[in-house]
């Protein structure tokens, strides 16, 4: 009688260890562009990301079997949902990762939250992933339109600019964009003149410079990315926008777009950012392992987040025990505190918000930088319980019916 | 002061002003385009990114050799041609004998391949040019870089030259008798082959020259050249396969209606070249300047 219970008893041991032996397998889709106007933000760079955060987190001592694929969506809402019904129904995939283009996240959030798999969004802007389009898969990591509203709008409109004419990509970022700055412009007192939107992506922006230019307004918000920033930045100097009386405000900025501008014409800029290389060790340190994979380029803020957002997101597996269940995954990634080398501690929020400090950066002078990549002067840290949109703002359906 | 549909004059003015520029841009790459068609009967699928090669040379000049914009206006396009005549001589000029697909697909393919090298090298980001020609004028209705007014002087010019070029001198008339006859042009002594080549090599010198020119006015990037041509062909297209007057007359037209299209539908003006297209060859399939087949 003894015997048998022991024998029960060891072999449910064995069936135990057994199972914790095999290890937990997990494949993770980096879904980025890599050829388009977005690539040199995300692209191949986050791929690369999310490949160091695996190694980093040490998923194979830790007896997790983890697989990076990529592919690229070619800021094509319909190329991306093609990619990722493959990935989920055929290859097995449990999580999509970064996916800049709100377009094209706005549709994997569908597809996601249809297949029970998780979504970690870095690269795509709209808030409406942690509002009204928000799900129990959806972990919505580095930045979103609210918080670059809110941070670079209010610091303008604080410091004396309130009149606003946008300039707005005509696709579902770029208005999401313009209507969270503008909320915030009038909420702290400026007006709105005026705005026109401008097909994605622009070639000449100089006519849309001139109506702003019209327009008179004292700031002329770019409500747009990448590429067209770049041109409309390029455009605005050639017309002497700012020598004129006007400001710009670039309200989506990536390091890489500096870049590209050159410091010349896009000194003094103001915007707002989560992440930067030069602003400790950890991350000079994560960049210069970034620079010699390409070429000598600087990381971007969504390029940090797929690595800080993959990080997190096998934590949660770990502790789940299996890749399996997206919902249950997102749901202990809400659990627990948020913690690695680049975005330090934070949490997720129950609307999938990740929370940590946002940051107002200035672009340098040519004269003040000290060298290639030396771009930015941080002018304020946005701490985290006001960089993002109040959870109860948002209207995201799973708080509500909380509440 | 009266205003049209909500605009006043001087906007308008400006806008038309604008557009002009862009016009100027659209010429001088339809004009390339249909001096390729007209005299060799290849639809030169590379003109984007010889175009954007055309841009990078003048970057590359600049920034690794210290050869000025102005050098770079003259160096560039001989740079460019130069690599358009290995690509005549050693690809396109096998597809002579085909159809006009295997051009298009053998040019087309060259694309993918160049922008592909590009995007390897420099990213898409694209990459600063500084612009040589700072300030502007102010013309009452509007406040002109100096360097758009440029772009409308070098393009008006180029394109004058090119078509006096084929239509009134009789280096011209060979060429335009070669096109019809070949064989017996090359029996008066002439060496077609080399004309052929000479003619590829003008073309794409003309992409290359287009590129410079942009390249402080646009973000000198590997996809600028996708961006703008095929806009391009359409141009071409209306103002019919082939035509030098057609393509440059056009090119300035339809940047003036995209400039308007801009004040009046913003959101339109990527599409309204397309809309035009579209009723041109419903109505005159073989474009405005074309001639019936």
């Amino acid at each position: 009688m003894v015997s048998r219970k022991l024998l029960y008893g060891l072999s449910a041991i064995a069936l135990m260890s057994a199972t914790s032996a095999h290890a937990i397998d997990v494949k993770i889709g980096v879904l980025t562009d890599m050829s388009g106007l977005y690539a040199d933000l995300s692209g191949q760079g986050s791929v690369w990301a999310a490949e160091q955060a695996v190694a980093d987190f040490g998923a194979e001592e830790k007896g997790m079997n983890v697989e990076i694929v990529s592919a690229d969506h070619q800021n094509r809402p319909d190329v991306g949902s093609t990619v990722v019904r493959q990935w989920f129904d055929e290859d097995d995939v449990d999580a999509v990762a970064d996916v800049p283009t709100s377009s094209v996240a706005l549709a994997v959030n569908e597809l996601t939250r249809d297949r029970n798999k998780a979504f970690l969004v870095s690269g795509a802007a709209t808030a409406a992933l942690t509002g009204a389009q928000c799900s129990p898969n959806t972990v919505h990591w580095t930045y979103d339109t609210w918080s670059l509203a809110n941070g670079t709008g209010r610091a303008i409109v604080e410091t004396g600019g309130d009149t606003w004419f946008f300039l707005t990509a005509d696709y579902a970022f770029g208005h999401a964009l313009e209507a969270d700055t503008t909320a915030v412009v009038e909420e702290f007192g400026g007006e709105v003149l005026g705005s026109v939107s401008h097909p994605f992506p622009g070639t000449d922006f100089s006519s849309f410079i001139l109506q702003a230019q019209g327009s008179g307004a004292q700031i002329i918000g770019l409500a747009n990315a990448g590429g067209d920033t770049v041109n409309a930045v390029n455009t605005a100097a050639e017309f002497g926008i700012v020598q004129a009386g006007q400001n710009l405000a670039a309200l989506l900025m990536f390091i890489t777009d500096v870049h590209a501008i050159g410091l010349q014409n896009s000194q003094g800029l103001i915007f707002t950012e989560a992440w930067y290389w030069d602003q400790n060790d950890a991350n000079r340190e994560f960049a210069a392992e970034f620079e010699t994979v390409f070429g000598g380029n600087k990381p971007t803020m969504v390029q940090a987040g797929v690595y800080s957002s993959v990080i997190h997101y096998l934590k949660a597996v770990e502790q789940v025990g299996s890749a399996e269940d997206g919902a249950a995954v997102v749901a202990a990634m809400k659990e627990i505190p948020t913690e690695d080398k680049l975005f330090g501690e934070g949490m997720v929020r129950e609307d999938g918000r990740k929370i940590h400090d946002m940051y107002l950066f200035e672009v340098k002078s040519p004269e003040e930088s000290t060298g290639p990549w030396d771009y930015y002067t941080q002018r304020a840290v946005i701490p985290a319980d006001g960089a993002f949109r109040p959870l109860e703002e948002g209207g995201c359906e799973f708080v509500a019916s909380a509440n | 002061m009266f205003e049209l549909l909500g605009i006043p004059p001087q906007a308008l003015y400006a806008q038309l002003m604008l557009g002009l520029v862009n016009g100027a841009f659209y010429a001088v790459l339809s004009l390339g385009l249909a001096v390729i068609f007209g005299l060799l009967n290849v639809i030169n699928f590379t003109h984007g990114a010889q175009y954007m090669m055309g841009a990078f040379a003048g970057y590359i000049l600049l920034t690794y050799f210290g050869v000025p914009y102005w050098g770079a206006l003259v160096l560039a396009p001989i740079i460019v041609g130069a690599v358009g005549i290995v690509i005549e001589r050693t690809m396109l000029r096998h597809l002579y004998h085909l159809d006009h697909l295997y051009g298009l697909l053998l040019t087309f393919g060259l694309v993918l391949v160049i922008e592909g090298l590009f995007r390897q090298q420099y990213g898409v980001s694209g990459r600063p040019f500084p612009n040589p020609l700072p300030g502007g004028q102010n013309l009452g209705f509007m406040f002109l870089p100096n360097y758009r007014l440029w772009v409308i002087v070098a393009s008006v010019v180029v394109c004058f030259a090119t078509w006096y070029l084929i239509e009134q001198t009789r280096l011209g008339s060979y060429l335009r008798a070669a096109v019809e006859r070949p064989d017996l042009v090359q029996a008066f002594g002439i060496n077609v082959p080399v004309m052929v080549t000479l003619t590829y090599g003008f073309g794409v010198a003309l992409a290359g020259f287009a590129g410079v020119l942009a390249a402080p006015i646009q973000v000198v990037s590997p996809m600028m050249g996708m961006n703008i041509i095929i806009v391009v062909f359409a141009v071409v297209v209306i103002g019919g396969m082939g035509s030098i007057l057609g393509a440059i007359i056009t090119g300035y037209f339809l940047g003036l209606v995209e400039g308007l299209t801009r004040v009046f539908y913003p959101e339109a003006s990527s599409t309204v070249i397309f809309v035009i297209m579209a009723i041109v060859l419903l109505i005159r399939p073989q474009g405005l300047f074309g001639k019936a087949k």
